[in-house]
């Protein structure tokens, strides 16, 4: 993003920037590392596919994530929401298959995608309603709701998986159009630009933004700041469902504890990204870049079987820590300062 | 001069290429009182700094006694008797009062072994002198502002202060704790201290201190005595600008009401409030901190839903429950605590402007229209002739009186009816604050309803053309601000 006219956040662009650069800069760094070590392995079209593919299960996550924390709050439910989607999207689908072994009903994978999405849309406004109604702290709230909704998968499916779907469903989402751009990746980037557009081509983009920086004031200035919030988790819940059915597609299953690492993945990518802890900043830019960096620092040490997948965490956290402690030190150090109030 | 204390001569400085002070000279005689005053930004607190040794000057010198001095750090001002009373005083709040006034004694003769009973001895008569009554065992933390002040100068005694410098002393406190301060100031005045007291406030300056001066831009504008002052000087000496005070008066209001009170109460806060509010009207609200009047903002704002009596909005029932039913009914609020009620800080000037219209500049669908959005913010900018070169910057970048203008423009560009401005002009300078002024008066004659909730008594009368006085949560006068005074509504008040 270069600089636009007074419409966006300028307030931070300039910072923002920087940000991305950075995230560029790692990028970059880490390409041109494997690019020595592991060039044929790497840069195969298929390797690029396959990246493709996965990293849109924790990326539409992380976008829902990315908006709850630019309210100021934070989701920890996107993986129970997509697990427990996948699991009643893929009970929903062995339904709908012939019991003669035909083919699905044309309208059933439409259907999968819209009921999905809606599943996931009320589970986002119940944890909207706990955190603006009833004024849980969003990280109880959403942890809560995660613990539950994990439990019901568990019940549902008595801690197995649900296998045995379709095929047409996993071949079609796993589908690559024109036989070079995976499906997964189209999902994702039509929800990232549709949040982009959210953030930056609406009313209720700014909304957040301002009711993320001083919620007190959001409300001084007759912001329906509980209608906000239960928008934003509702669109965290959708994203999270997407999410769900993109794994349920990857897998060929469903089963209450997949992607138990995603959670903190989203995260991780999100703070990554940029967006601030407290609310009220960042940028979309941002955190697509960090959901990608992550995916291809993953898929490259992959490459060296040496290394053991043990050390992925490792360098994930070390990671985040170094992109935090650059931006201190880019931003002069500037101590915390609270503004003086005036009495 | 040989009978100046303390005598500033030509003192330079720069930061940064900013020529903060440019040759700014001041003379302080024994046991005087003198008035330190100018606008925010017009070098105030790097004069006391380099006074106090925290800053060198680039030029000039500092004369103590008839000395010139050389180079002193902060330590030898103290030493010398000099010693600053800062805004937020300093203290510890985790400690007693005792180890507050006694510590600094203990650690400058470096002494490693406690003794309280020595400690307890010096603070005894470090509170003796200026005879303030204080449980010497009560933790700092929990006096009232008022108290811990008064600490801080007991404290700046214990080093035989001869000039003690007192940076805005009387912002936090209230009337009554103000009396009682100057009441302090004239027991060290009469010790013989010097008191260098730095303030914007008229009133005061008037009532303390026997000489003044003014800095505007980091130059001396002028210092004489204080007799010699009255308002229309001090305003132009302070802003380089000259204001008409005209009282306002309501021209022609309206038949029916804009805003109509029947009996209101929220318990705990008020009782029994009615009022009527017309058109072209500024009803001026006063009262003590605890009166009520801030809930009352509150509760016609729908913040706080008042749960007795009735709102009448053009002579219809209002229900006013939340702030999106006080806006849709053509009410807006300016809250008291500009910073966390009024304002998003980081965020751009455009967006702080345009929040409370912002439905308006959308098209379907809550598409932001970007052109009218720009077109809005422009027009706003120019209007209240907020200084900013861009709006997109960070609000925090604006002084005090340009942010209070943001969050008026805000309201104004819903076109409401009825604005509530709980305390408009409190920490906005002398020059926002006339502006400001001029702002509400102009807005009344084109026929909008005004309440002025504030303590500041002169510009409650100047500005208002009623006066309600509130205490103890119910209305006590009703008064005609053009026969008002400020005694007779002090009276009323406490």
């Amino acid at each position: 993003m270069t600089t636009k006219p007074a419409g966006n956040k300028p307030a931070f662009t300039n910072r923002v920037d920087q940000h991305v650069l950075r995230l560029l800069l790692v990028m970059a760094v880490w390409m041109v590392f494997m690019a020595l070590t592991r060039a044929s392995r790497f840069y195969t079209l298929i390797n690029f596919q396959t990246m493709a593919s996965q990293f849109p299960e924790f990326g539409l996550m992380s976008l829902g994530v990315m908006l709850c924390m630019i309210t100021g709050g934070i989701d920890l439910s996107p993986v129970g929401v997509a697990n427990l989607v996948a699991i009643m999207m893929a009970l929903l689908l062995k339904q709908l298959a012939p019991a003669d072994g035909g083919g699905l009903p044309v309208y059933a994978i439409p259907l999968v995608f819209v009921l999905g999405a809606a599943i996931g849309a009320c589970l986002g406004i119940i944890n909207g309603l706990l955190v603006s109604k009833v004024r849980i702290p969003p990280i109880l709230a959403t942890l809560g709701m995660s613990e539950l909704l994990t439990g019901v998968a568990i019940v549902i499916t008595n801690g197995a998986a649900v296998s045995g779907l379709p095929v047409e469903y996993a071949m079609t989402v796993n589908n690559k159009i024109g036989g070079l751009v995976p499906m997964q990746l189209v999902i994702f980037a039509i929800m990232a630009i549709i949040v982009w557009f959210l953030l930056n081509r609406t009313t209720f983009g700014t909304k957040i933004y301002l009711l993320g920086t001083n919620p007190t004031a959001a409300r001084f200035s007759g912001l329906k700041n509980h209608r906000l919030i239960i928008s934003t988790y509702m669109i965290s819940g959708i994203t999270a469902a997407l999410g769900g059915l993109v794994m349920l597609a990857n897998y060929n299953s469903a089963r209450a504890n997949y992607g138990g690492v995603y959670v903190l993945q989203c995260i991780l990518v999100v703070v990554l990204g940029g967006v601030s802890p407290t609310g009220g900043k960042g940028r979309i830019s941002g955190v697509v870049l960090a959901i990608v960096l992550l995916r291809m620092l993953e898929t490259g040490i992959n490459r060296f079987p040496q290394i053991s997948s043990y050390y992925i965490s490792l360098i994930w956290g070390g990671v985040l820590l170094l992109v935090m402690v650059l931006d201190y030190f880019s931003a002069g150090k500037r101590p915390i300062r609270r503004p003086r109030k005036i009495p | 001069m040989a009978d100046s204390l303390l005598r500033a001569v030509d003192i330079q400085k720069s930061f940064a290429g900013v020529h903060a002070l440019k040759g700014v000279s001041l003379d302080i005689a024994p046991g005087e009182i003198h008035c330190l005053a100018g606008e925010n930004g017009s070098g105030k607190s790097t004069l006391i700094k380099i006074i106090s040794g925290v800053y060198q000057p680039d030029g000039g010198y500092i004369e103590f006694d008839g000395n010139k001095l050389g180079k002193i750090t902060p330590i030898d001002a103290i030493l010398l008797g000099v010693q600053v009373i800062y805004q937020d005083f300093s203290v510890f709040p985790n400690l007693t009062v005792m180890e507050n006034l006694a510590l600094n004694s203990e650690l400058s003769d470096k002494r490693k072994i406690v003794n309280w009973q020595r400690m307890r001895q010096i603070a005894e008569e470090a509170v003796a002198t200026i005879n303030f009554q204080v449980d010497l065992d009560a933790l700092v933390g929990t006096l009232t502002v008022a108290q811990k002040q008064m600490v801080a100068i007991c404290r700046a005694l214990i080093f035989n202060a001869r000039l003690i410098i007192m940076d805005e002393p009387t912002t936090a406190l209230t009337r009554k704790e103000v009396q009682a301060l100057f009441k302090v100031i004239l027991q060290l005045k009469a010790q013989g201290i010097s008191i260098l007291f730095v303030s914007h406030k008229l009133n005061e300056v008037f009532e303390i201190s026997e000489r003044f001066s003014i800095l505007r831009n980091g130059e001396l504008v002028v210092t004489g005595f204080t007799r010699d002052l009255d308002s229309a000087k001090f305003s132009y000496y302070m802003t380089g600008r000259e204001f008409s005070d005209e009282q306002f008066s309501a021209k022609n209001p309206g038949d029916t009401p804009l805003l109509e009170v029947r009996n209101l109460g929220l318990s705990g806060a008020f009782e029994g409030i009615s009022f009527k509010l017309h058109g072209g009207e500024i009803l001026g609200i006063t009262g003590l901190l605890d009166s009520g009047r801030s809930e009352l903002a509150l509760a016609l704002f729908g913040i706080r839903e008042a749960d007795s009596g009735e709102i009448l909005v053009k002579g219809k029932r209002a229900r006013i429950n939340n702030p999106q039913a006080a806006i849709k009914r053509g009410i807006g609020l300016v809250p008291e605590d500009r910073l966390s009620e009024g304002l998003f800080l980081p965020q751009s000037i455009a967006d702080n402007l345009i929040i409370a219209e912002i439905d308006r500049l959308a098209s379907r669908f809550k598409v932001f229209d970007k052109k009218k959005r720009a077109r809005e913010v422009e027009r706003l900018v120019k209007e209240f002739a907020i200084a900013t070169p861009n709006p997109a910057n960070a609000c925090q970048t604006l002084s005090g009186g340009n942010q209070q203008r943001v969050v008026l423009a805000k309201w104004l560009a819903c076109n409401l009816d009825v604005l509530v401005l709980n305390g408009p002009t409190v920490g906005v300078d002398i020059g926002s604050k006339h502006d400001i002024h001029g702002i509400l008066q102009n807005l009344a004659r084109d026929g909008m309803g005004i309440i002025i909730i504030s303590d500041d008594l002169p510009e409650v009368i100047r500005n208002c053309s009623r006066v309600i006085v509130l205490k103890s949560g119910r209305i006590v006068e009703e008064m005609d601000a053009a026969e008002a005074t400020e005694q007779a509504i002090l009276s009323r008040m406490m």
